[in-house]
């Protein structure tokens, strides 16, 4: 279960006013919950995922796993980036088996655990490439058998599927969802896109911007799996867009400075 | 027609043309025939110490390149770590590297003598400083995400993390750095050797130059030259080519 209670993170600038990224931040996020922070580029909502993964640790409030606060990156919060960051001099087999690796595994056990990983997200027949023999789409899946494999507690996911086309991202939301009502990981995913929340998570958290804060909550009762056509997905979703359309003004409005609507 | 068929038909004609330079303009002793310079190579190698200062020369020239790349890659890791240690000393290697290393001769001379470790010592100071500032970058160049992933899967921040993470992510780097140390670790090598005593390939051209011995000194011209070539063709090159390809950065080559 993660905590987060009045959580503030201010950035100091070079020149001018400190700036305020997150203000006064607080949710819960249930074991085993798939839940979505959804928002414009630029509310925080990657700063706060920094956070509960341990890469940052200056902030105020609090933030807890289980109790226990954060001090570092840890194996039981494990990030699936936006980019993702497979190591390039490695196999698929080694990049997905390196945490297994550091765990002190044999070299058997773990090429065993992470072949078999591989094989749920069907890419048996390249574990003998390099990541930059694979598509986007591809290496994605491996940084999902990377995280899966290391067994974590948690998943934290920074628009995973962001950078692939409207194919392949669809294909990899359905991967998700059926991934994650089998093994019921606990998954923060975070995202710009409505469509992708809604379509992948129980709750979706919107965010606004400057500073970041939580604006609504919205909960997602449809039946799994989550389908488009379904008409309360579909109120849902313009719902949300109402809500995010009133950011969408505020940001224009502070990039170009005059009155503008969209 | 292939890369190394041109070649091999530009050496031949370069040959020839030399040879018949030679008897045309009657130039004499200061510079020798392809002939000459054949039978000093031969005998050299038959009767003569060729090979052995060959051979010698190429220990020591081991020797420093091995001490270099070490010393050098531990410095460029500790540049890009520390920010103190990079603003301070990473700035006087900077201004070290400026220095050719011969410059430092008679220091070493006066430190160890006019001997072996004269030699290895400058033929380290001329390849290390180079090599640490690319791996300076190399580990400065290494993604954030990378070592985030690294950190997240649990290789810490020490001996692990350096050895299954920064070094490889280095690499590309470094060999770069390598290539160019290599180089200048034969510059310092033959500089050096040419004042220092003992058996190499510097001291052969310096004896065969007391005794006008012009066709030795250019045997062991051309003998640096080919071992520079081939090192770095047959070894460097491809290991780096190997790099490229395996870490996807080939195509920008293409």
């Amino acid at each position: 279960m993660i905590e987060i209670n009045n959580v503030s993170k201010v950035f100091k600038q070079r020149k001018g006013e400190p700036y305020t990224v997150l203000d006064q931040v607080s949710f819960h996020v249930e074991r085993g919950q798939f839940v979505s922070l959804l928002g414009p580029s630029g509310c925080g909502k990657s700063t706060l995922l920094n956070l509960i993964a341990g890469f940052e640790t200056s902030y105020e409030g609090s933030i807890t796993v289980n109790g226990q606060s954060i001090t570092s990156p840890g194996p039981d919060r494990v990030v699936v980036f936006q980019e993702h960051g497979l190591f390039p001099w490695l196999t698929v087999l080694d990049n997905v088996a390196f945490g297994l690796k550091q765990r002190g595994l044999s070299k058997k056990a773990r090429y065993e655990l992470a072949y078999e990983q591989i094989k749920a997200v069907h890419l048996s027949k390249f574990v003998e490439r390099y990541p930059h023999e694979l598509s986007g789409g591809m290496k994605q899946r491996v940084a999902i058998a990377r995280a899966l494999v290391m067994d974590p507690e948690i998943l934290l996911m920074d628009e995973p599927f962001a950078a692939l086309d409207e194919q392949t991202r669809y294909i990899l939301q359905k991967d998700l969802e059926e991934i994650w009502q089998k093994t019921r990981k606990t998954i923060l995913f975070i995202t710009h896109n409505i469509r992708e929340a809604i379509l992948l998570s129980e709750r979706v958290l919107v965010m606004s911007t400057q500073p970041g804060r939580i604006r609504q909550e919205f909960s997602v009762q449809a039946a799994r799996p989550h389908a488009l056509e379904d008409p309360l997905i579909h109120s849902l979703e313009t719902r949300i867009l109402a809500v995010l359309t009133d950011e969408l003004d505020k940001i224009v409005q502070g990039e170009i400075d005059h009155e503008y609507s969209i | 027609m292939n890369t190394a068929f041109r070649r091999i038909i530009f050496l031949i004609i370069l040959v020839i043309a030399w040879e018949l330079g030679y008897r045309m303009f009657q130039w004499g002793w200061k510079f020798p025939s392809p002939l000459q310079t054949y039978q000093a190579f031969y005998d050299g190698f038959t009767k003569g110490n060729l090979l052995e200062a060959t051979l010698s020369s190429l220990r020591r020239l081991l020797i420093s390149f091995v001490l270099a790349i070490g010393i050098g890659t531990l410095l460029g890791f500790l540049f890009a770590r520390f920010r103190y240690f990079d603003e301070t000393f990473g700035f006087l290697v900077v201004a070290l590297q400026t220095v050719p290393s011969i410059a430092w001769l008679p220091f070493a001379i006066i430190w160890f003598g006019l001997n072996d470790t004269s030699v290895i010592f400058i033929t380290t100071i001329g390849a290390t400083w180079t090599m640490s500032m690319a791996s300076r970058t190399g580990i400065m160049n290494i993604s954030a995400i990378h070592l985030r992933a690294a950190r997240m899967m649990g290789t810490g921040s020490g001996f692990r993390m350096f050895f299954q993470v920064m070094l490889p992510a280095a690499f590309p780097h470094l060999i770069t750095g390598v290539r160019v140390a290599w180089a200048f670790a034969w510059r310092a090598l033959t500089a050096g050797e040419l004042i220092a005593r003992g058996l190499g390939l510097g001291q052969t051209l310096q004896d065969s130059r007391s005794i006008g011995d012009t066709a030795t000194i250019l045997c062991v011209v051309i003998i640096i030259a080919v071992i520079g070539t081939l090192s770095d063709h047959l070894c460097f090159k491809r290991l780096e080519d190997r790099i490229m390809l395996r870490y996807g950065l080939d195509s920008a080559k293409r």
